[in-house]
């Protein structure tokens, strides 16, 4: 069985982490895109975390004997992961862009250059 | 500009600086007619496309027709690029913005009804409705379902009946234009819009139209992104319920 005490804590950081993610996208720090994952996160601990049956069973199932709650790393490490492949993805898509951004400031800067110039003749 | 060039216009808008909002994601082949729509309704009317990141020839089609093009250097998706031209409507100091989607689905025919509120000063946000009267072009059924339950949920939040809460097809005042401009969520803009509208006391009101099907080209939105909207809108518009206000209410 998981400890009582392992499971109120575990409650506890879920439902902070919750909060945390709310208030980060009702201050607009956070998008919604970005904080869905998130949320599935949280709430995905908290069911784990507050469900004591469940997370034994779950962990009977995956095989896991005498310390259910290594199924709650096992799952909370499963969606650090998650978010960082997606987090890899977002920036790769920013370099692409802000390379583009550069390029077209370069080429809007140069094209104003020779305008200033063509004018003060 | 003579007589007949804006019809339907109403009178009262005709003093306005009046500006079509039109953005468009490689639709070079429906931009010629949503741009010959427009003239023909209003001639008075700058028109301004904003080109989301197209690939296509949407830019040169609606510049040789006539429009502005603020060509985007990527995609920022629908949001974004409607954004942009509320950002140019307000900078440029228009009093009537005028939302139309570059694929053709909405007929500049009707804008002069839509136009009505907002002119005679009854609402703040006018939005085209489809399903207020009934006929023309309906879209899925996935998307069906879920844009009755925006408009449930949007309903007991405005504490009026709203039906077609995705509609991007809207007349709005330079009050609105502000708020848009300094505010408006990227993906998927007409809900969350709105609800941010009306948390910022804007008058919003429906009207009836009806809606044709794309003739190019297919929407973007297919039934797993539907899927993903929901929940994102569903879960931004219960967090919008706990925002501060973007813009102060006093000016503007
Ligand atoms: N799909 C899509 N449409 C965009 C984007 N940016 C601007 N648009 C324009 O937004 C309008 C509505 O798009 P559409 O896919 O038809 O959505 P629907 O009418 O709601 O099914 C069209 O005029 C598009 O050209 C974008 O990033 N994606
Ligand atoms: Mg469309």
């Amino acid at each position: 069985m998981t400890p009582l005490k392992i499971t109120i804590a575990a409650t506890i950081v879920s439902l902070l982490l919750l909060a945390g993610v709310f208030e980060l996208i009702r201050s607009r720090r956070l998008r919604e895109r970005y904080a869905l994952l998130w949320l599935a996160t949280g709430l995905v601990l908290l069911v784990l975390s507050a469900w004591r049956g469940g997370l034994n069973t779950i962990a009977s199932w995956v095989g896991v004997r005498g310390y259910p709650p290594a199924v709650l790393f096992a799952v909370g490490l499963l969606f650090v992961i998650l978010v960082l492949l997606h987090y890899s993805t977002v920036i790769s898509r920013l370099t692409d862009q802000n390379a583009t951004l550069a390029q077209r400031v370069a080429l809007i800067e140069s094209e104003l250059r020779e305008r200033r110039s063509s004018t003060r003749d | 500009m003579s007589a007949e060039s804006h019809a339907g216009v109403p009178d009262n808008a005709l003093a306005m600086r009046r500006v079509a909002i039109v953005p468009a994601f490689n639709e070079e082949k429906n931009i010629v007619r949503v741009l010959a729509e427009l003239r023909s309704f209003d001639a008075g009317l700058d028109v301004v496309v904003i080109s989301d990141g197209s690939t296509d020839r949407t830019r040169e089609v609606a510049e040789a027709h006539g429009a502005r093009v603020l060509q985007l250097p990527f995609n920022l998706g629908i949001g974004g690029a409607v954004q942009t031209g509320f950002r140019y409507a307000w900078e440029n100091g228009y009093d009537l913005a005028l939302r139309v989607d570059g694929d053709g689905q909405h007929d500049a025919s009707q804008l002069g009804n839509v136009m009505e509120p907002v002119v005679a000063g009854r609402a703040d946000i006018a939005i085209g409705s489809r399903f207020v009267a009934t006929g023309g072009y309906r879209s899925s059924a996935v998307r069906r379902i879920g844009i009755r339950l925006l408009a449930w949920v949007v309903t007991r939040i405005a504490r009026q009946p709203l039906t077609d809460t995705t509609s991007g097809f809207q007349v709005l005042n330079r009050k609105a234009i502000r708020l848009y401009a300094a505010d408006l969520p990227h993906d998927y803009p007409e809900v969350e819009g709105l609800v941010m509208a009306i948390r910022h006391k804007m008058r919003v009101c429906e009207v009836p139209v009806t809606m044709r099907e794309r003739e190019h080209g297919r929407s973007s939105i297919g039934s797993l992104a539907s899927v993903y909207y929901m929940f994102k809108v569903l879960l931004a518009v219960f967090v919008g319920l706990f925002r501060k206000s973007v813009v102060p209410e006093d000016r503007a």
